[in-house]
């Protein structure tokens, strides 16, 4: 009998969550518990459709290949979907700021709708993806099917359970103010069970590997997952009012909480954003260039410098701040150390084109996987540049800041995960090609020109806002007041969304181009000239 | 390079591997983050520093609910132009009975750690009614729902037990009369004495203009209100740093 342990488990976790509503303390509590009832009622329903009451049979090969593939598909589904919902908030957001009319309140004021912006693209886009992605690529580099079976599956739906939860909650104004790290302590607990499942999962497939070596992208991969769940445990630590309420008092305090949260914010960025999107790199740059790694060597040093010393850069975020003097500058110090390995990294991904250059100019995926590498670069600079004691005492508090995290997530993460999914999607799904290549290289100038807009408004917005702060006059006083620096802004905002609105459009011909794809449909179009071999004409 | 040649040992062993990460990616956080509970100047006690009032910390978590957050934050450099803007810089114990932290990472709009006392309650409820009433450049959004809606008071104890069991110093007592003094200090007609005695410069009356209910509105002003005003820093003496 097929699906019936798990029917069980998500009929009796509805059943839970009724009781939740039933006894809840406080409204937002019993208001979540609605939302979560009903999603899991309809996830009862679903399986009910799918149980199968015929005795176990031989498990019959879901893929040719014998690699566990169908929850990568979900994966990848699931990282186009979110990514275009989560740039549309962005996009909301940003447009919020620049007309504050658009603030609906009190569920779509701005203080609830930007943690909804972060976490989708981080957690859901970027989570999708890298839990996707690895589960695809620790398969092939081990040559191992994945371990636990359906515990894979556990792990898709256990975290589309988690951004769910976490998305209605913020809206609903249930909150811990942890940025990043929003979701209160009944979903942090959910998203640790989750997670502890991911790290079986990926685990264990690479302790059942068929190859000697453990490849350079499960390193990080591995270092990604383990890290995080350091993070998100101890950045976490709280004591909820009730049980049955929504509400928890976070275990540290001032001072030593702050330290705490950037110790996770910072490495939220280091880990979840870079190292696990490194691993990425590592393994579809060398498979669409069709070239091996750069260096053996560079990647070893690459990988233990750069995780040892990114957990160190977390003080970076609290410069001048009541944090003590020393904890300043050991974070400054590595934050600057931080930008040797970064750009170890970016020269590996890059050099590995060694040979296939030319592919910059046929080849629109790997021409997004390049400009990926290359914002990598430019934001590992400016990231140490912006943690110089002097350099942060203009940017923080800025939209510098704001611009600087963009310039990363959009162009870095965003693009390599664009590479990877246009990479898989004919792969998994039996295709001969992607719908239509041309469609892939408007989304790369959409994509990369958006960027542009959005990082270089908001270097000019967040330098303005600095030098407007402190600007004196002749006569030592101050020369503007707060409300003048934020009227000032108002161009660069605007700017900035229609920045964000270009990101989105090819986000939004990605998803054609994915759907396009899956159903098996192929555009009849010119080929991008130099992708095809020309025949030379006999003499 | 003999070293990276026996990298082929990690490489070949799964254990070694995610032994190896773990080992690497904790030293830092540990170094960082562990003297920070002993040290001096982290966890020192400065003269004027209690536990929020039952209303402040409500409202306290309003603030939070709301992601105030995002766009303000509670921390004062010590640089000229701060101080001259916002008030003298923020100090290590004066959030250290904030469960989390409040210092925020953006500045939209202007920092708020010493905002407390600074405007008037009207100021405030039409502030947070229609920004742009009182601020026209301002781009914050509406909290107009704040002043219609209720505060939950019956919660309020356990508010309190929460925070004494993650290290705030409530008192049996306050915790003893936690919901009382909620309503008494939205009242300007109650009997202070026993609040006032427990959370001493709390600021008591109605902060929303309408006494017959507490809204969550009073709760919010209540807290804004009292936002750096603990610590006494008149008698700060500017050249030899000693108050």
């Amino acid at each position: 009998m097929k699906y019936a342990f798990e029917t069980i488990a998500v009929g009796i976790g509805a059943f839970l969550a009724l009781l939740g509503v039933a006894f809840a303390k406080d409204d937002q509590f019993q208001a979540h518990m609605w939302v979560l009832f009903i999603v899991l009622l309809a996830g009862t329903v679903l399986l009910l459709r799918r149980l199968n009451f015929s005795p176990v049979t031989a498990q019959t090969a879901d893929d040719k290949s014998g690699y566990f593939d169908e929850v990568v598909r979900y994966g990848i589904i699931a990282t186009t979907i979110w990514g275009i919902v989560g740039f549309l908030v962005g996009v909301i957001v940003a447009f919020q700021l620049a007309y504050p009319d658009l603030n609906i309140e009190p569920w779509f004021n701005f203080g609830r709708t930007r943690p909804l912006h972060t976490s989708a693209v981080v957690f859901a886009f970027g989570g999708n993806a890298l839990i996707a992605t690895s589960l695809y690529v620790v398969q092939r580099t081990s040559r191992a099917r994945l371990f636990g079976g359906d515990l894979a599956w556990f792990v898709f739906w256990g975290y589309q359970l988690f951004i769910v939860m976490a998305a209605t909650g913020y809206l609903l104004g249930i909150t811990q103010s942890r940025e990043y790290a929003e979701p209160e302590w009944y979903v942090d607990i959910w998203l640790t069970l989750v997670w502890v499942a991911y790290l079986v999962v990926f685990m264990g497939t690479i302790v059942r590997r068929k190859e000697p070596h453990i490849y350079v992208a499960n390193w990080f991969y591995l270092a990604f997952i383990i890290t995080i769940a350091m993070l998100h445990i101890v950045n976490n630590l709280a004591v909820p009012v009730s049980f049955l309420g929504s509400k928890s008092y976070s275990l540290f305090s001032g001072v030593q909480d702050a330290l705490t949260q950037w110790w996770y914010g910072h490495n939220a960025v280091g880990f979840f954003l870079t190292a696990g999107f490194l691993g990425m790199m590592y393994y579809f740059i060398p498979k669409q260039a069709n070239r091996p790694v750069y260096s053996y060597r560079l990647s070893i040093i690459h990988f233990w410098s750069l995780i040892f010393l990114y957990i160190w850069a977390g003080p970076h975020h609290l410069h001048y701040t009541a944090l003590p003097d020393w904890a300043q500058t050991l974070g400054m110090v590595f934050s600057i150390m931080l930008w040797m390995p970064s750009w170890g990294g970016m020269i590996n991904g890059l050099m590995t084109l060694s040979g296939a250059w030319d592919k910059i100019r046929t080849d629109p995926i790997i021409r997004m996987m390049v400009i990926a590498v290359a914002f990598y670069g430019m934001s590992t600079f400016e990231g140490p540049m912006m943690s110089i004691k002097a350099v942060n005492s203009l940017s923080h508090y800025t939209d510098w800041t704001i611009g600087h995290v963009h310039s990363g997530a959009l162009g870095w993460v965003g693009m390599i995960t664009f590479g990877a999914v246009y990479y898989l999607v004919p792969k998994l799904w039996n295709r001969p090609r992607l719908y239509s290549m041309r469609l892939v290289n408007w989304h790369f100038w959409l994509a990369t020109l958006g960027i542009v807009v959005y990082a270089a408004v908001l270097w000019v917005a967040g330098i303005q806002q600095g030098l407007m702060w402190r600007e004196y006059d002749d006569q030592g006083f101050l020369v503007f007041s707060f409300a003048e620096s934020v009227a000032a802004m108002f161009p660069y905002y605007l700017l900035r969304a229609i920045g964000g609105l270009m990101y989105l459009a090819g986000g939004i011909i990605m998803g054609w181009n994915v759907l396009m794809t899956i159903l098996g449909h192929e555009r009849d179009e010119v080929p991008i000239p130099g992708s095809e071999p020309v025949l030379q004409p006999a003499e | 390079m003999s070293l990276l040649n026996k990298h082929g040992i990690i490489e070949r062993n799964a254990t070694l591997l995610f032994v190896g990460s773990l080992v690497v990616v904790s030293i830092g956080g540990i170094v960082e983050i562990t003297p920070l509970f002993y040290l001096e100047n982290t966890i020192e006690k400065v003269e004027g520093m209690r536990p929020y009032s039952p209303l402040e910390l409500a409202g306290r978590d309003i603030y939070i609910r709301e992601g105030c957050y995002t766009c303000h934050s509670q921390m004062i450099r010590p640089f000229r132009d701060e101080v001259e803007r916002y008030g003298h810089y923020s100090l290590a114990a004066e959030s250290m009975y904030d469960h989390p932290f409040q210092w925020g990472s953006k500045r939209t709009g202007p920092d708020l750690a010493r905002v407390g006392n600074r405007y008037s309650n009207e100021w405030h409820v039409d502030h947070l009614i229609e920004p742009r009433s009182v601020v026209p450049e301002s781009i914050m959004p509406s909290y107009a729902f704040l002043a219609t809606t209720p505060l939950k008071v019956a919660n309020v104890t356990a508010h309190l037990q929460a925070n004494r069991a993650v290290g705030v110093p409530y008192t049996d007592d306050m915790i003893a009369n936690a919901q009382a003094d909620l309503l008494a200090q939205a009242d300007p007609e109650a009997d202070t004495s026993g609040l006032e005695e427990r959370y001493p410069k709390v600021r008591i009356g109605d902060f929303d203009g309408d006494p017959a209910v507490v809204t969550e509105m009073d709760a919010l002003v209540s807290y804004l209100q009292m936002l750096g005003t603990l610590v006494d820093f008149s008698t700060y003496d500017e050249a030899s740093g000693y108050r």
